[in-house]
């Protein structure tokens, strides 16, 4: 229970870090968005020093710089980042609203990734035909070299414009979720088989395998029963990682689909230096980056008894000690 | 031979790399009967292990049978397929491996890992087979087997998973038991009961035992009959009481020689304490902190209220099993772990209040030879610099005078020349624990401590290395704290004895009053239980 709350508490910390940071680095950069904004507003730099004072007050940017952080970091834990300088709106909401067409392709790209990386793993190590292991374990270096916008592209050329299948653009419906998700989950995937093909070659040469064979196990009860359990940990590992790569991924797919979400709020915001937008895109990817770890975190012990430490009881090798 | 259970013909197995190809069994026969135990008996690369699992159609990749048969019960066994090998393999053959802390599924609970078998043979249903294997490990010996069923490997002791690993062999009543190596990861009072017990169930269901070892000291105790193996080849095999009273061939003649559990002479006559102390520990411990509960922090304590004195120009011998302290006194002797109470003086200075730039010239006069000459060694390094580090890193003489001092060491120690320029790994095990023996000497030290120096060794290699380390302290006046859980390796080089249990000192004194008059019942026990000791004595009075 304890191990519990410290991961929640360092999970706290991390948040609060990627607030910091972007702060940091977002608000004393140079460039100045109110300047951007008076200027696309009225064609040209001629506001008055009066206006330009209004608008920077009217932003809270004319306060000290430390002033400033706490009333960010107030407002922040309250759920608002301050109104996109674009656009005008609560950025919160705005980064909000473009989401879940992005978790719907991130989620489903993650679903596809982990289904197909975990099977070619699975199946190139179970398979006992040579040609058909090779072929399959040489899948995942593949897929990792191939860059993701080229991916994007090639798929829309053949199943778009020479198939006619599925639709190239748009965010409507569920035919246009398959092109964006299986060109995000393809490196995601790749990652996934071939560390969880190597972790699974490893875990069939350990000692203990060949005393499930001596039992006169199948091949299937080796694989599936025993190696497989071991072997997933540190592919769990990585899915946590990759996961929230998944979220940084979107930017391209997003871009190459002319897809609405969090991707290309994050990719206008940017481009104008809209700090609020930008920071709260920010702090909600560290959400969920340290959330997926957690899950993961608290899986472990799940998997592997040995992670599963419970504080009060000692272990036979101590009691054997003290 | 219509008697023999299993009958192994003319058999020849290689293995096959990329680049080619080694025969590692070449034209083995060999016979057993029903309910007889059979021991082979050789060194690390004798074929033995291959031929073993040859048996079982476990071969590593790579590995394949040339020619030959193996017949079991009248049956070929040669020529099955994967799934007529699953039909054999727990009820007909089982296997009982080397090391019991790698061999059990570390995410599975005991119990399921038993009733595995029964459920894989359809010997028993789901329902039942729990209770079976609460059965079975209590056969096996397990105290509290319902405890035990529902725990997981890494929370029972070595022995008790070998318990475990040997109920999961009987589970199936198979009619033969190939151990392999079945105790040497295990202490020796251990692997005495584990022996024992495995011995008392193999007769009790009249289960044979072909039992891969390469302690004869083990095979003279257990088998009927022995198999020699050398270079992938049977070279000796016959009742076991003709083959150790008359060895016919020079290669188990040599073995027998070697075998350090049979030998029973101190390699130089023993010296009585001198009158130069060299080492004084007084009420040395240690405790090293557990994590942290609810009662409040824990510790333990590895080493409690120990002292010993060892003079100059003699073997003292720290015996004990796993978790005695053993090792945390030696590495509290050469500085790399603190004493939490008491004093270590080392030549008059007391080196646990010592610290700093006088500690380090103190290091240099006592040196460290570890158990693994595989790990010790850095392989990227040369041999010549393996030997040259320390005279580096004190900046002992010119370059030239370097390279002098280790061409001089690597005679000492008896290598050739030629392996200045090799690397590690491409020595053998007992070519690298002297390369480290010439590193330790490099300084001129005055104690060597020696951790368990040649339990990784083949028993022959170990003769050799015992002969090099008793060769060198006569010659250059060395001093030595000798680590060992073996106390046939303490008969032939102590001269003084320290027996651990559990962080303390049980008893202390001069190795032939310990080895022949212990005080203490439990080096009694640990005497007992050296394996050899239990067979016919031929041409000796000596016991």
């Amino acid at each position: 229970m304890t191990a519990v709350i410290r991961r929640l508490a360092q999970a706290i910390v991390v948040l609060w870090a990627a607030f910091t940071l972007s702060f940091v680095i977002l608000y004393l950069l140079p460039g100045d968005a109110v300047l951007t904004k008076l200027g696309s507003a009225d064609g040209g730099i001629n506001a008055s020093p009066e206006q330009i004072a209004q608008v920077r007050a009217e932003y809270g940017v004319d306060d000290p710089v430390l002033v400033q952080y706490g009333k960010r970091l107030w407002a922040a834990l309250h759920g608002d980042f301050g109104r996109s300088i674009a656009t005008g709106d609560d950025a919160t909401h705005q980064v909000l609203s473009a989401l879940p067409p992005t978790l719907a392709v991130s989620g489903f790209a993650l679903v596809l990734a982990v289904v197909f990386g975990g099977g070619i793993a699975v199946l190139g190590t179970y398979t006992r035909a040579r040609w058909l292991s090779h072929l399959l374990l040489s899948l995942p270096p593949l897929g990792i070299s191939l860059p993701s916008f080229w991916v994007g592209l090639l798929l829309i050329q053949v199943f778009s414009f020479q198939l006619g299948l599925l639709p190239a653009l748009g965010s409507t419906g569920f035919a246009s979720l398959v092109l964006p998700s299986v060109t995000l989950a393809l490196p995601t995937g790749a990652i996934i088989g071939q560390v969880l093909a190597k972790s699974l070659r490893t875990q069939l040469a350990q000692p203990y395998v060949e005393i499930v064979r001596a039992k006169g196990a199948s091949r299937r009860r080796v694989h599936f029963g025993h190696a497989l359990r071991n072997a997933a940990l540190p592919a769990l590992t990585l899915v946590g990682v990759v996961a929230g790569n998944l979220l940084a991924g979107s930017v391209i797919t997003e871009t190459v689909f002319s897809r609405d979400g969090v991707g290309r709020v994050t990719a206008a915001a940017v481009s104008v230096q809209d700090i609020p937008v930008v920071q709260a895109v920010i702090v909600l990817a560290a959400f969920f980056f340290v959330t997926l770890n957690l899950v993961v975190d608290l899986l472990y012990p799940v998997l592997d008894p040995r992670l599963a430490r419970v504080p009060g009881e000692l272990t036979r090798r101590e009691r054997s000690h003290a | 031979m219509s008697a023999d259970l299993l009958e192994i013909r003319d058999l020849s197995v290689c293995y096959r790399t990329r680049t080619d190809t080694v025969h590692a069994v070449r034209g083995v026969d060999l016979t057993v009967a029903a309910g007889e135990i059979v021991a082979v008996v050789g060194e690390s690369g004798s074929g033995k292990s291959t031929t073993a699992h040859a048996v079982l159609g476990l071969l590593p990749r790579g590995g394949r049978i040339d020619a030959g048969q193996i017949r079991f019960a009248g049956q070929d066994l040669t020529g099955l397929s994967e799934k007529d090998w699953q039909a054999v393999r727990g009820t007909e053959i089982g296997l009982v491996p080397q090391d019991p802390t790698v061999s059990l599924n570390p995410v599975r609970r005991i119990g399921d890992q038993v009733a595995e078998v029964l459920l894989i043979h359809g010997l028993a249903d789901r329902r039942e087979a729990p209770a079976r294997a609460v059965e079975l490990l209590r056969r096996a010996g397990v105290a509290e087997p319902e405890t035990r069923a529902r725990q997981y490997p890494h929370e029972l002791s070595g022995g008790l998973r070998q318990r475990a690993l040997i109920a999961i062999a009987l589970a199936g009543e198979p009619r033969l038991l190939i151990a392999d190596e079945p105790t040497s990861a295990l202490d020796v009072t251990v692997q005495r009961e584990i022996l024992d017990h495995l011995e008392g169930l193999a007769a009790e269901s009249h289960t044979a035992v072909l039992l891969i070892t390469h302690d004869l000291g083990v095979a003279a105790d257990r088998a009927a009959r022995i198999v020699v193996m050398s270079d992938g080849a049977v070279v000796e095999t016959g009742p076991t009481r003709e083959v150790l009273a008359a060895p016919e061939h020079p290669y188990t003649r040599r073995l027998l020689a070697a075998a350090p559990s049979l030998a029973r002479t101190p390699l130089r006559p023993r010296r009585p304490p001198g009158p130069d102390v060299l080492v004084a520990v007084t009420g040395l411990a240690k405790t090293f902190p557990l994590p942290r509960t609810r009662s409040g922090p824990r510790a333990v304590r590895a080493v409690d209220d120990v002292s010993f004195t060892l003079t100059r120009g003699r073997t003292l011998a720290l015996v004990g099993e796993s978790g005695s302290g053993k090792s945390t006194i030696a590495r509290m002797m050469v500085g790399l772990e603190t004493p939490t109470s008491g004093r270590i003086t080392f030549a008059g200075t007391d080196i646990t209040r010592t610290g700093g730039e006088e500690l380090r010239r103190l290091r240099r006069r006592f040196q460290l030879v570890y158990q693994n000459p595989y790990a010790s060694l850095n392989p990227r390094f040369s041999i010549e610099e393996v030997v040259a580090e320390p005279l580096r890193a004190f900046r002992v003489g010119t370059r030239a005078e370097r390279r002098a001092r280790v061409v001089e060491l690597i005679d000492q120690v008896a290598l050739p020349a030629s392996v200045l320029r090799r690397k590690p790994a491409e020595l053998s095990g007992g070519q690298r624990q002297r390369a480290a023996i010439a590193r330790a000497l490099a300084l001129h030290p005055d104690l060597v401590v020696c951790d368990e120096p040649v339990s990784a060794l083949d028993v022959s290699v170990q003769a050799q290395i015992l002969e090099l380390l008793v060769r060198l302290q006569d010659e250059l006046g060395l001093t030595y704290l000798f680590i060992t859980h073996d106390l046939a390796v303490v008969r032939e080089i102590a001269d003084q004895v320290a027996v651990l249990r559990a962080g303390r000192l049980v008893e202390f004194g001069p190795a032939d009053t310990v080895l022949a008059d212990p005080r203490a019942e439990y080096t009694r026990r640990l005497l007992d239980a050296i394996p050899g000791n239990t067979r016919v004595d031929i041409g000796d009075t000596q016991r």
